[in-house]
């Protein structure tokens, strides 16, 4: 545990030398308080920046992450040959990499959100961010730890980050059309549950009480999302997003010639 | 002390080790000799852990090392091509690795920093380094945590006949002191008066592993160069 923190201080604090963080918390926070200040309503403000922390956020955290293990390659090589264990290692680079993205998203997007809508709408928004940043971190580590080549496992993260924003989201409105002869609302909440970007985007909408807006389907989501059930369910699938590719990502770093 | 027994290691379609099985016992000087790419390398990374092997096992002790951290602890390592943290500068690389290995040494032997002029380079980043002074930087990481094995990949390769003075004498040095020392080199010239045991490697196989001593009677040779040049025929 001790030599845990000690690692995560060094990367965090490589991280914070590193001028990207920086430059990425005063552009978040330019956008919110630019998007705050121009509009009158707080909750349009609040949809503006949810399609900044849904499609912006996970672009920056897998690309960042990725990046930087790939950079990290002579520290991760140093310290592979010291008396410590690669799990430690491994889950010291990403516990710094999403608490420094963490703590930038949060100086960015969560302090200016607080101080124009402090409601509930504000918070599910702060911590479907958080999620997104640790989310896309892991998976980030996951890329990266089965590709040896930089630029592959670049292009493969910008592949994934597609996939999970736009992709994704074809291949659902493709599945809806082929099959809307039949009720489809109980798969349409199973497909949105794979994807934690879709996830994140309707606990947002709902709580911003528009789904009225949905049509029935709005209203099924409503029914299953707004229960307590529902919530919960929510939680624990962006936990296991959370978790699963970190896992999996280590389970490979452990087994990994250097 | 490091046993290692049938060890194998293919890198896709290379095979690197081939049913490798040495023991290297405490208080021996060991040079591990072979042609380039003949496996010492993966050898070595082997025993700390960096390269799994494909099957067979190595122990530290009687420990399997698998799963083991701890006895890394009791290793210095000389990397061949020493990588670091390139924006670090010397300074913060011996802080941290002190950090890292506080709880695990009381005993910091900075000889090496002060003889190899380290210490007026301390706020250089390792970027800006020189192959030689980054060579000099591992060694004396190597040395730092007084450890009860010393694991030298080509530790002379880049240094200048001064450097490569003041280590060679820091090997005579740990090795009076009951070490193991495992030293791969090219230049046999100088392992002479530094080693006491001999393992030789080709195409990723274990081809012996004898006593200097055993190597010079073998051989009617008493130079190493010589004596390997004997074999290599």
């Amino acid at each position: 545990m001790i030599i845990m923190r000690t690692i995560i201080k060094y990367v965090v604090l490589d991280l914070i030398k590193n001028k990207i963080i920086l430059v990425y918390t005063f552009f978040l926070l330019a956008m919110s308080l630019g998007i705050f200040s121009m509009d009158e309503n707080a909750t349009k403000g609040i949809m503006s920046l949810m399609n900044l922390v849904l499609i912006f956020i996970p672009l920056v955290s897998i690309i960042f992450s990725t990046i930087y293990v790939y950079n990290s390659s002579e520290f991760i090589e140093l310290l592979v040959a010291q008396p410590l264990k690669r799990k430690t290692l491994w889950l010291s680079i990403y516990a710094g990499l999403s608490l420094s993205l963490s703590l930038a998203f949060m100086m960015g997007v969560g302090i200016p959100v607080l101080l124009y809508d402090g409601t509930a709408t504000g918070w599910v928004l702060i911590l479907s961010g958080l999620f997104q940043t640790i989310i896309f971190t892991g998976i980030a580590l996951l890329a990266s730890v089965y590709t040896r080549d930089k630029a592959k496992g670049i292009g493969f993260s910008i592949l994934l980050w597609f996939f999970f924003t736009l992709i994704y989201d074809a291949i659902v409105l493709l599945l809806l059309f082929q099959f809307s002869e039949y009720p489809m609302e109980t798969p349409m909440i199973a497909l949105s549950m794979l994807n934690p970007v879709d996830l994140s985007r309707i606990l947002i909408l709902l709580k911003l009480d528009i789904s009225a807006l949905m049509g029935y389907t709005g209203a099924v989501f409503k029914d299953f999302f707004g229960s307590g059930a529902g919530v919960v369910i929510s939680a624990i699938v962006l936990l296991l997003w959370s978790v699963l590719p970190v896992w999996g990502s280590l389970k490979k770093f452990q087994r990994k010639d250097l | 002390m490091i046993i290692a027994t049938n060890v194998t290691k293919t890198f896709g379609r290379l095979k690197a080790l081939d049913n490798v099985s040495v023991n290297c016992a405490k208080g021996q000087t060991i040079a591990l000799i072979g042609p380039n790419g003949s496996g010492k390398t993966t050898l070595i990374k082997s025993i700390l852990g960096m390269v799994v092997p494909d099957s067979g096992f190595i122990t530290f002790d009687q420990h399997n090392i698998l799963h083991n951290w701890n006895y890394r602890m009791r290793i210095g390592y000389m990397p061949q091509i020493g990588r670091y943290p390139e924006n670090m500068s010397i300074e913060q690389v011996f802080t941290m690795m002190k950090d890292i290995r506080k709880s695990t040494s009381t005993l910091i032997d900075e000889e090496l920093v002060t003889a190899f002029g380290l210490t007026e380079l301390m706020n250089k980043k390792m970027r800006t380094l020189s192959g030689g002074t980054r060579q000099k930087v591992s060694a004396s990481l190597a040395f730092l945590f007084n450890p009860d094995v010393l694991i030298l990949d080509e530790p002379t390769a880049g240094l200048d006949p001064v450097a490569s003075e003041i280590l060679k004498q820091k090997i005579v040095q740990e090795k009076e002191k009951g070490k193991l020392i495992l030293i791969t080199s090219h230049v046999l010239s100088e392992l002479d008066d530094i080693v006491s045991e001999i393992i030789y490697m080709q195409e990723s196989k274990l081809m012996f592993h004898k006593s200097l001593v055993q190597l010079q009677e073998d051989t009617g040779e008493i130079k190493l160069a010589k004596a390997i040049a004997h074999i290599m025929k």
